[in-house]
């Protein structure tokens, strides 16, 4: 057995072993030991995972009769591995932050057997190289998901968010096994790579048929809009480490699903899919983004967020696909490796921000930005965090976000000018929609960071908020230590990421970046970037500048006085903006994208028109896609529910009479 | 990387951290003189920072960390984009580190963390500022990107010194028409950024009208005299670009004491010509309503993206 098969073979053990321990031991025991198995057991799959790309062996397993049908096999390539990396760099950092958080009322045996099983199948997600053992795993992912989402199924929301979570992950599950029953049909159950050989007989149109199916079942998983509805709902509900795992890992899923199938499997397609992809990618970003600016509760936000990242990496991938077919690889390769770094990077921003919020979450039991504030004062180490995770998502150098956000701009600048129509206008649309993006994005957070934590408390909930225990800053300091390292060392990951774009079908031996150690360069250009060179300028301007203010002789003690307000001497809560105010001008400016409803009703006092007594101000800001296209269709689906319900009206008669005129069909058919 | 390369970043940087009062100052005394008034004269804007920086700190009693680190993030933000901006030479030592995606993502740290410090006195007049200021940093970075997109299509590359210098070799390519609708685009958003009429009004103190004055209303000191310094060197990197990006003749392409003479020369030249071509701008125009800047900010990005995509048909 060589090392990386023991490293992963240790990895399932220990999974299995904590969902064991979760469903057998006491509640305290169970907290410490489930968790900390998890961290080990995805800790040594992320070392068998860097061991497959040191080492040059892909690695194989095939288990006879674990399967109702078929063989499972297992194969990781550099791409399951980089795969394994991003659930390895996310799932570490929240189990060790769930033997805090889940201290309070999260403990339930259920709630702790199931983490370690989800991360255990996110794990054979990316390894699965067959049909069965794709959808077999792919099905385990989403069940354990579901049951940990509904781990507050006590709330209506909660309950609400998993009925939507599981009809839009079997919708998504149906295409993708559709998709595959297509595609497999001279070689059905088999495994990739003979799946693979044999779909390149299939006539165009087939081919297509199960793209599209492909896409729309890896992209509802992914949260792209339109199929993102479930996203905000079940990130928000679940409870915060689930949340930071699913947003960092299990929308990857998706993006995994989308390259591996529809690029490594399927070859290479007609232009107008990649356009799709490229589409649905600007679709996501924008909307996604604009629901974060307009949501106040702060996980649905950051959910919202996610479908933005999302978006991002779609335009990569889409920009990737139409280069491949214009026959310009180095820049294919180059965008894939951009989506790919942004899939990592936003696996560890994200999960930081979503730590930190269960933490805020955890002090005031409140998710409504409106009513949080002050806790800068209460809570200055999740401060801290989710602000380094604020300023790594709004792209700011040396953080890690702006080396992707940099990389993915890069891939799309390059393809302008060229000789094809398509390019030249798709893709500076996609260039100004990310740079909108990318400007709403800092707004939002700006939004998040400075109503939810700066200033004074806005309720009591957080005015008595106390800083969280140990083992939830543990985590949370991982990844906030993660985010600038990776931001500093960006350009030493391009090793990385050469290795797993040359594993795919269609780019190999091509190297997408040069790097010269902390240099970043574009294939074919003089193009340049060192985070570590910006980094060391920036922290050298601040010694500089402090030492210059010094010899000046400038007086550096501040002294406290209250703020100005015009000579009013009382400052309360009522006086500062809230998130909902702050959003207000954007709302007002994208108003035929969001429709928001909304009302005010004032009431005068009898005496005098000009004597207000109360003011009533209602805002409705559902998501649009759910309330025109998602809303009406259940109403559809239900009315012909109860059209159908007629037929079962308990009369036996009518069940005989039922099961006779069957038996008759069948006898006639049959014949 | 070599010594010369550092030592003209860094030059570069002091230069125009020194120049940039200067600017300022020719910009309130041209629009004094056009208002029949006597002026302060150029030497202002220095006093103000010298007499700022003698004075006490005050900090609001529900600030936290964020308020005395946001002048300072400011600061050294706009001082590593002045080391990357060609002003007086193409040959900086930051292009081959940083190109004009990465002054675009420093200048937005900067305008983030002035926003949060808004945030944090707690008063209404920082959200309001904070708020409008974050609106038109999103609404206008789109026009950013695509105008130096449709600029940097000359030169094939995003690093701001090659692109200059393939200005100074191509002639031709400066009065193309993807150029100019890109220097109309750039326009409109230096005015944006940099909350000049009509966007902004930066001699007022009424809240009506008010965006970046209202974030900065709490600091003082040492902080206020950091965030007037970044806010005046953040207006001439953007003439700089537009100098340097449509009329490219003066910046120096080698190393020669006698090319770097001329091309602080020359830059001095035109930010004095642009100083006075916006101060004009400023008296002939009067300021917009706050919800008709999206739509000015909505025409810049028409502009730019038509000026990407005729670059790429016509070029």
């Amino acid at each position: 057995m060589t090392f990386a098969q023991g490293a992963f073979g240790l990895a399932g053990l220990l999974l299995l072993l904590g969902g064991l321990s979760g469903l057998l031991l006491p509640t305290t025991a169970r907290r410490f030991l489930t968790n900390l198995l998890t961290a080990i057991g995805a800790g040594a799959a992320c070392v068998g995972a860097i061991r497959v790309f040191t080492s040059n062996e892909p690695l194989s397993i095939v288990a006879n009769n674990v399967l109702p049908f078929g063989q499972a096999v297992f194969e990781i390539d550099e791409l399951s591995a980089f795969f394994m990396l991003v659930i390895g760099v996310v799932a570490i950092p929240a189990a060790i932050y769930a033997v805090g958080y889940t201290k309070h009322g999260l403990s339930s045996r259920t709630t702790q057997a199931m983490f370690p099983v989800f991360v255990l199948s996110m794990l054979l997600v990316v390894s699965a190289a067959s049909m069965a053992t794709f959808l077999i795993c792919w099905e385990l992912m989403a069940i354990t998901s579901l049951v940990l989402v509904v781990t507050e199924h006590r709330h209506r929301d909660a309950r609400s968010a998993g009925i939507w979570y599981a009809a839009m992950t079997h919708f998504g599950f149906l295409a993708i096994l559709v998709g595959f029953a297509i595609l497999s049909m001279h070689a059905p159950l088999d495994t990739f790579g003979v799946i693979g050989e044999s779909s390149l007989t299939i006539t165009p149109w087939l081919r297509s048929l199960a793209f599209l199916l492909f896409f729309v079942g890896f992209a509802s998983k992914a949260g792209a809009v339109p199929f993102h509805v479930w996203l905000p709902r079940a990130h928000a509900e679940a409870p915060s480490h689930v949340s930071a795992l699913m947003s960092g890992a299990m929308v990857k899923m998706g993006i995994y699903g989308i390259v591996r199938v529809c690029w490594d499997l399927m070859g290479l397609g007609s232009r107008w899919w990649y356009m799709v992809i490229l589409a649905v990618g600007i679709v996501s970003a924008i909307f996604g983004i604009l629901h974060a600016m307009a949501s106040h509760d702060l996980k649905r936000l950051l959910a919202y967020s996610t479908s933005e990242n999302i978006g991002l990496i779609l335009i990569a991938l889409g920009a990737a696909g139409i280069y491949k077919v214009g026959k310009s690889d180095a820049l294919a390769a180059f965008a894939v490796a951009a989506a790919l770094l942004h899939v990592l990077n936003h696996a560890v921003f994200k999960g930081l921000l979503f730590l930190s919020a269960g933490s805020v979450l955890f002090a005031t039991h409140n998710r409504n930005l409106d009513q949080l504030g002050g806790l800068a004062k209460r809570m200055p180490f999740t401060m801290l965090t989710f602000a380094i995770g604020a300023m790594a998502i709004s792209a700011i150098p040396p953080l890690n976000g702006f080396a992707s956000e940099w990389l993915m701009l890069q891939s799309l600048f390059q393809g302008i000018p060229s000789d094809s129509a398509y390019r030249n206008v798709l893709f500076p649309l996609a260039l100004g929609a990310m740079a909108l993006a990318g400007g709403l994005v800092a707004a939002t957070f700006v939004k998040a960071l400075g109503t939810g934590f700066l200033a004074l408390p806005r309720s009591e909930s957080a005015a008595e908020a106390t800083e969280v225990g140990g083992f939830m800053k543990i985590g949370q300091l991982l990844l906030a230590i993660t985010c600038v390292v990776l931001g500093f060392g960006a350009s030493f990951l391009s090793g990385l990421l050469t290795r797993t774009v040359a594993s795919l079908r269609g780019l190999y031996d091509i190297e997408p970046i040069n790097h010269h150690h902390a240099w970043m360069q574009l294939p074919g250009s003089s193009t340049r970037l060192s985070t570590l060179v910006i980094g060391a300028v920036l922290i050298g301007a601040v010694i500089l500048t402090i030492v210059v203010l010094r010899l000046l002789r400038s007086p550096a003690k501040a002294r406290v006085a209250p703020t100005w307000a015009c000579g009013r001497e009382l400052q309360t809560p009522r006086m500062e903006y809230t998130s909902t105010s702050y959003a207000e001008p954007l709302r007002r400016v994208f108003a035929n994208v969001l429709r928001p409803d909304s009302d005010i009703s004032v009431d005068r006092r009898n005496e005098s028109q000009y004597f207000v007594q109360s003011v009533h101000y209602y805002l409705d800001l559902r998501d649009v896609i759910e309330r025109r296209f998602y809303t009406p269709l259940l109403t559809f689906a239900r009315k012909w529910g109860e059209l159908g319900r007629q037929l079962q009206n308990g009369s036996i008669h009518r069940y005989l009479a039922y099961i006779m005129v069957a038996l008759l069909c069948v006898l006639v058919i049959a014949r | 990387m070599s010594i010369s390369g550092i030592a003209l970043a860094l030059s570069q940087a002091a230069l125009l951290l020194a120049l940039s009062p200067f600017v300022i100052g020719v910009i309130r005394q041209v629009r004094a003189r056009a208002e029949g008034r006597q002026g302060a004269g150029i030497r202002q804007p220095w006093r103000d920072i010298r007499k700022l920086l003698r004075k006490e700190r005050i900090r609001p009693v529900y600030a936290s960390w964020i308020f005395h680190a946001a002048p300072m993030v400011l600061f050294i933000t706009s001082i590593v984009v002045a080391t990357i901006i060609p002003s007086i030479t193409t040959r900086s030592a930051a292009n081959g580190s940083a190109d004009f995606l990465a002054v675009v993502f420093l200048l937005l740290a900067g305008t983030i963390f002035l926003a949060l410090a808004g945030l944090d006195a707690g008063s209404a007049f920082g959200g309001m500022g904070s708020s409008r200021e974050m609106t038109i940093a999103a609404l206008a970075e789109p026009t950013l990107l695509l105008a130096i997109l449709a600029v940097s299509a000359r030169a094939q590359t995003s690093g701001l010194g090659e692109i200059v210098k393939a200005g100074i070799d191509h002639p031709s390519m400066l009065i193309a028409p993807a150029s100019l609708l890109a220097l109309g685009a750039l326009a409109i958003v230096t005015l944006a950024e940099n909350g000049r009429i009509p966007v902004d009004n930066p001699a007022t103190h009424l809240e009506l009208t008010m965006v970046h004055e209202a974030m900065t209303l709490e600091h003082s000191g040492r902080d206020l005299a950091l965030i007037e310094l970044a806010s005046y060197m953040r207006l001439v990197f953007y003439l700089t670009l537009i100098a340097n990006l449509f009329v490219p003749w003066g910046v120096a392409t080698t190393l020669s004491p006698a090319a770097i003479g001329i091309g602080i020369v020359a830059l001095l030249g035109k930010l004095v010509v642009l100083a006075a071509v916006l101060s004009m701008v400023e008296v002939l125009l009067a300021k917009l309503r706050l919800f008709r800047i999206p739509e000015l900010l909505a025409g810049s990005f028409v502009l730019s993206f038509l000026a990407v995509t005729v670059s790429s048909f016509l070029a």
